[in-house]
């Protein structure tokens, strides 16, 4: 029932080789464990899956030399088993064949409904065992798709499975936005015929009218403690920015400009807002204090820059830039590095790091369809999450809780 | 005497207008526009004269027809069916062809203070959603300006935006991208 596949492009440098046995009774549980790891380690790049046929579990004899022979560095092995309360205990251990030694061994209770999260746990265990880094396997993302006319806001696991409906709709979906603790979306609905900014709690779908001013309300972004966010309304003027609490009530001008004043993004640190602004002529990238200011000019090269995101750790900038006719993710270091183009597609959108910083998630055309791809911030990994029969677009990466 | 007033009224509203319009070209970007294809509606008139005077084997008896809209209530209503303002490439200049239905929509909201209209912006499909929708409601915008300053009170109109998120034309060339730059007035 997978609905999604994902093709990887490019090679990466130096690749684990890694073997993940198929897990002892995995069959019967709702979802196939351990296939879900070996996945989510290969969509990484920084792994190369050795294949690892017989019975084994955590409790298995382990010849390493055999297991050498086969070219694997590490080995995961592990099982599921059904409890009495109808939940399934997951239980794995992973062995580094070169030391000869047991790095990990875990045990976890799961719901049948949570076995894809059990299984995404496993595997960024292994991934924080073996890199040193914090995996993204078990965060999620949003993103819309428009179908025969209708728009609905997924939210699917990051490798795009087991996805999920949170809002469906006759109405355009725009610019989807994760509060920072991962329970809540914040969204632009045209569902009463204008652009309104709503947010959503995930888990019950309860949601609530946060902007709905004359004119146009837009472009949500989370503060990074969650308590307000930074959005655009035309109540005063065509397009600047304002701050609003996550509860709602009298937004506070931001910015105080007779330009468009448009998608506006926080720093991790919350000092700064980014935002883009067409104050000098074509729409370029600004920054400036997140309660309001003096705003500077980031984007120098080309004449159209929209859409920033910032890196987890504050130091890059992704963007999409217009070059003649097409539209392309750029990354730039802030420290003063020169913006790269990391695509070779002509109609990128929506740039949106994940938590760890290592991928980005845009928003690209493929054959004739809107596709979302992943990209490592040097490009040269990339995969495409296929999806059967919708556009998609306007992805965004969750953060690492949920 | 009464029609004296009215026709230097309505002279001096277009004077008014004219430097309006004229005035809404400042607002334009730095990318060159695209050629406007929308033909004005007496455009055809002209083209069938020119062709009737210049062709060198054109027959005596030809006669090219003029053909005049209905004076009066019908003209009007006419204006008053036209509910699209279609906008030259990242522009927000209304054109004065869009003049006469403006104000003729402008005149029956102030001569009913009850009624209201909303105003649509739309983009063509190209750039980014967030930046287009800010545009499409710059275009919104500057049709609520116009019609204002014809006398129509800013509580009776909103301006709003779909950016590129509801086309009227599907496709991407050229042709679709113009029906798609529009500002579309919707009765509230």
């Amino acid at each position: 029932m997978a609905q999604f596949r994902v093709e990887i492009t490019g090679i990466g440098g130096t690749q684990i080789p890694v073997a993940v046995a198929t897990f002892r009774d995995e069959d019967k549980a709702p979802q196939p464990v351990s296939a879900i790891v070996r996945a989510d380690l290969q969509r990484s790049g920084l792994f190369r899956i050795v294949d690892a046929p017989g019975s084994f579990d955590e409790g298995s004899r382990i010849i390493i030399p055999e297991w050498r022979a086969r070219g694997a560095d590490a080995l995961a092995v592990g099982s599921v088993s059904r409890l009495a309360d109808g939940r399934f205990d997951v239980r794995y251990k992973l062995w580094d064949l070169v030391k000869a030694e047991e790095l990990l061994g875990q045990s976890n209770a799961a719901l049948p409904a949570d076995m894809r999260l059990a299984a995404h746990r496993i595997a960024d265990s292994i991934y924080q065992k073996l890199t040193g880094e914090r995996g993204v396997f078990s965060t999620r993302i949003a993103y819309v798709t428009l179908a025969a006319n209708r728009y609905a806001l997924h939210v699917t696991d990051a490798d795009g499975e087991g996805g999920q409906i949170a809002l469906a709709s006759p109405d355009p979906i725009i610019s989807p936005a994760w509060s920072p603790d991962g329970k809540e979306l914040a969204y632009v609905s045209f569902e009463s015929q204008k652009a309104v900014v709503w947010v959503q709690d995930i888990a019950s779908g309860k949601r609530r009218m946060l902007a709905n001013f004359r004119g146009s309300n837009s472009a949500p972004a989370w503060s990074p403690d969650g308590r307000d966010l930074a959005l655009t309304l035309s109540r005063d003027a065509v397009a600047q920015l304002y701050l609003i609490s996550r509860d709602g009530g009298t937004p506070r001008r931001l910015t105080s400009s007779s330009a468009i004043d448009t998608e506006p993004v926080f720093t991790p640190d919350g000092r700064q807002i980014f935002f883009v602004s067409d104050r000098g002529g074509g729409p370029q990238i600004y920054r400036m204090p997140a309660a309001g200011g003096n705003a500077e000019r980031v984007t120098f090269s080309g004449n159209y820059n929209i859409s920033p995101a910032i890196s987890p750790d504050g130091r890059v900038l992704a963007y999409i830039t217009r070059q003649g006719s097409s539209f392309k993710v750029m990354v730039q270091e802030l420290a003063g590095g020169s913006p790269a183009a990391i695509t070779d597609t002509s109609d990128d959108e929506s740039p949106s790091f994940a938590p760890n910083g290592r991928l980005l998630v845009y928003a690209s055309r493929a054959q004739g369809r809107d596709v979302l791809m992943t990209t490592t911030l040097d490009g040269k990994i990339k995969s495409r999450l296929l999806t059967t029969g919708a556009d998609m677009r306007e992805p965004a990466w969750g953060p690492f809780g949920r | 005497m009464h029609i004296t007033r009215r026709t230097l009224g309505t002279a001096v509203l277009v004077l008014a207008l004219g430097g309006l319009f004229a005035g809404c070209s400042s607002t334009k970007l730095d990318e060159a526009p695209v050629e406007n294809r929308n033909v004005p509606a007496d455009g055809a008139a002209a083209t069938g004269a020119g062709k009737g005077a210049g062709g060198s084997g054109t027959a005596q008896s030809s006669v090219a027809t003029v053909d005049l809209p209905k004076s009066g209530a019908g003209a009007a209503g006419a204006a008053l069916a036209q509910r699209v303002v279609y906008f030259d490439f990242d522009s927000f200049v209304v054109k004065d062809e869009y003049r006469p239905m403006i104000e003729a929509h402008s005149k029956v909201l102030s001569t009913n203070r009850g009624k209201r209209m909303m105003l649509e912006g739309h983009t063509d499909e190209r750039g980014g959603r967030e930046y287009n929708l800010a545009l499409g409601q710059k275009r919104a915008e500057a049709v609520l300006k116009t019609m204002v300053l014809l006398g129509v009170q800013d509580n009776q109109l909103e301006a709003v935006s779909f950016g590129e998120e509801k086309p009227a034309v599907q496709g991407s060339d050229e042709a679709a991208w113009a029906k798609n730059r529009r500002v579309e007035l919707k009765d509230k």
